[in-house]
């Protein structure tokens, strides 16, 4: 049996998925050119995300983040850095409420949320929702700082 | 349950007394819980202690045989409530060997005490005069003192600590030098490091400058007796609710004199001695800090708290601590990646650390998965993470109920924590 197996109940929080993009984040990273950025901060522990938008023609074009935090939170940075392309503003925060719902709920059936299902695991532990949201969060505000509402 | 026999051997030098910590545990009713299917393992005692059965029964005893409203009512009832409320001033008093009763202030928490102080001794304070802190302060002791500054006027330095994690006595002479310091307030154990403080060596150097000092007795009340008169102090603060004792009381402990100067922060019933529409007048101290009517039940809880820690005594408490400080160091620091905050020569049953590879969040989900409670973040002092040059750390606390098994459990999870995460 090897070590980590002894955390079996975990794999349904920690993914494989979860895992390798907690350690190597495919979108960590300034973008080079970007038009909306924003930081999200969780006060209680330190965690912080900066995220960056490149927009084309009213759509999300390009997303990269910057984020010092726990695995959840940079694996659901770099899994929302691809499943938020060609959304418009509205669109990419229909898809937060979807992630909202899901990690307090545990499922979907919103086929728009098939990327972010390893998140899913989430919701056995209320306390790291934020975690998984934070990115999300600074995502939405950059988004609405960067549009004329 | 299989857990250590005796814990005895570490402290027959220190204390006498025989402290079984099985005993001990048998008077905790929640360490009987199982979490996540296992053993309930609660390191977490620095953000809120877990409750001995004397203190459920006095509360619950309070509510089914005895209680009404304090210092009101000309009946039977609240009489006897007003004699059992009252009667933990006395407790408490006898816990600290504050010289009077009448010093004993009840608040909510000690986060109502820093505030109280900082309000009410705070307006006594001139424009340009200083508080000093130090850089390992929790939050409750930072906040009200900005808040303050940007009120009056007021400035506010910081004393560093040094990379051990001690105070820097040299540089807070220095802060002191001008002696434009009018208060001094610096904990007396870190909820961080563990770090206990000088605290004579501190209250001597602020008096030698003119300053009155407050110390934050949250962590220090319990592992350590503590003596306000020995020490020095000016005014002492600790929390109930990791006192083994309920939520919603906090003690203000205050020399005479100063709280007789200090105009009250709250103004309602039992502060006052006669009202009209024109104006009022004040009651002398406690009562004048202790407007509407107080948290009764919890300060009855209270006392039961702290009879129960007075009859294990301090003595026992500070020889089991430092032998579950000397195990838990030994098993933590042979975790290859773990890194302890801190080498103060003088440090409690509060350990932070990080593990290289592994977030706080992610070590605390997984330790929790094994039933292992433990916080993990900024132990509301993010300035002191920015001294450690850290964003979060993961910390075990200890309490009068914690056994070696329960740390070598953690150690054996870690080591585990730290595979899963390679």
């Amino acid at each position: 049996m090897s070590a980590s197996a002894t955390f079996d109940e975990l794999r349904d929080l920690y993914q494989r998925v979860i895992l390798e993009r907690g350690r190597s984040p495919r979108h960590g990273r300034r973008l080079a050119a970007f038009d909306a950025a924003a930081r999200g901060d969780n006060p209680a522990c330190g965690d912080r995300c900066a995220v960056f938008v490149r927009r084309d023609a009213g759509q999300v074009a390009e997303v990269g983040f910057e984020a010092r935090g726990c695995a959840i939170c940079i694996a659901s940075a770099d899994l929302m850095a691809e499943t938020v392309i060609g959304l418009s503003r509205t669109e990419a925060n229909g898809r937060a409420e979807g992630l909202r719902r899901l990690v307090r709920v545990g499922h979907t059936t919103d086929t728009t949320l098939a990327a972010l299902q390893p998140l899913s695991g989430v919701h056995e532990y209320p306390s790291r929702a934020k975690c998984a949201m934070l990115p999300w969060d600074a995502l939405l505000a950059a988004l609405a700082e960067g549009e004329p509402s | 349950m299989n857990m250590i026999a005796n814990i005895n051997t570490a402290m027959n030098a220190a204390a006498p007394a025989r402290f079984d910590v099985e005993q001990v545990r048998a008077e905790f009713p929640i360490l009987t819980q199982t979490v996540r299917g296992k053993p309930f393992t609660f390191l977490d005692s620095a953000a809120s202690a877990q409750k001995p059965r004397p203190v459920i029964e006095a509360m619950v005893r309070a509510m089914e045989t005895q209680y009404a409203n304090v210092h009101r009512g000309l009946h039977w009832m609240s009489e006897r409530t007003s004699d059992a409320y009252e009667n933990v001033r006395d407790d408490v008093a006898r816990l600290l060997n504050a010289p009077s009763r009448d010093e004993v202030v009840f608040t909510r928490n000690a986060t109502e005490a820093f505030n109280l102080v900082a309000y009410s001794y705070g307006s006594l304070l001139q424009p340009g005069q200083a508080v000093v802190i130090s850089e390992m302060e929790h939050h409750a002791n930072l906040v009200p003192w900005q808040m303050l500054r940007d009120r009056r006027g007021i400035e506010l330095r910081v004393a560093p600590i040094t990379d051990a994690g001690e105070l820097d006595l040299d540089a807070f002479e220095a802060l002191l030098m001008d002696g434009r310091v009018g208060l001094v307030s610096i904990t007396h154990m870190s909820n961080v490091l563990g770090t206990y403080t000088p605290v004579a060596r501190i209250a001597s150097l602020a008096h030698a400058h003119g300053a009155k000092v407050m110390f934050d007795g949250s962590q220090a009340t319990v592992h350590r007796k503590v003596d306000v008169q020995a020490i020095g102090a000016d005014f002492y603060t600790f929390t109930g609710h990791k006192l083994y004792g309920p939520t919603g009381v906090g003690i203000l402990w205050g020399r005479a004199e100063l709280l007789a100067a200090m105009p009250p922060m709250m103004g309602g019933g039992d502060m006052i001695e006669s009202v009209s529409f024109e104006r009022s007048t004040w009651t002398h101290a406690p009562q004048k800090f202790e407007a509407g009517t107080p948290a009764i039940l919890e300060v009855i809880g209270l006392g039961a708290a702290i009879r129960f820690v007075e009859r294990i005594g301090y003595d026992a408490m500070a020889a089991h601590e430092l032998s579950l400080v000397d195990h838990a160091m030994a098993r933590l620091s042979a975790i290859e990646g773990l890194k302890i905050m801190g080498s103060a020569q003088d440090r409690g049953g509060v350990i932070s650390f990080t593990l290289e590879g592994a977030h706080a969040h992610d070590i605390a989900t997984l330790l929790d998965q094994q039933g292992i409670a433990v916080r993990a973040g900024q132990h509301c002092a993010e300035p002191l993470m920015h001294r450690l040059g850290v964003h979060s750390t993961t910390r075990a606390s200890f309490g009068v109920y914690t056994n070696e098994a329960e740390i070598d459990r953690l150690a054996d999870t870690l080591e585990r924590v730290r595979t899963f995460f390679a």
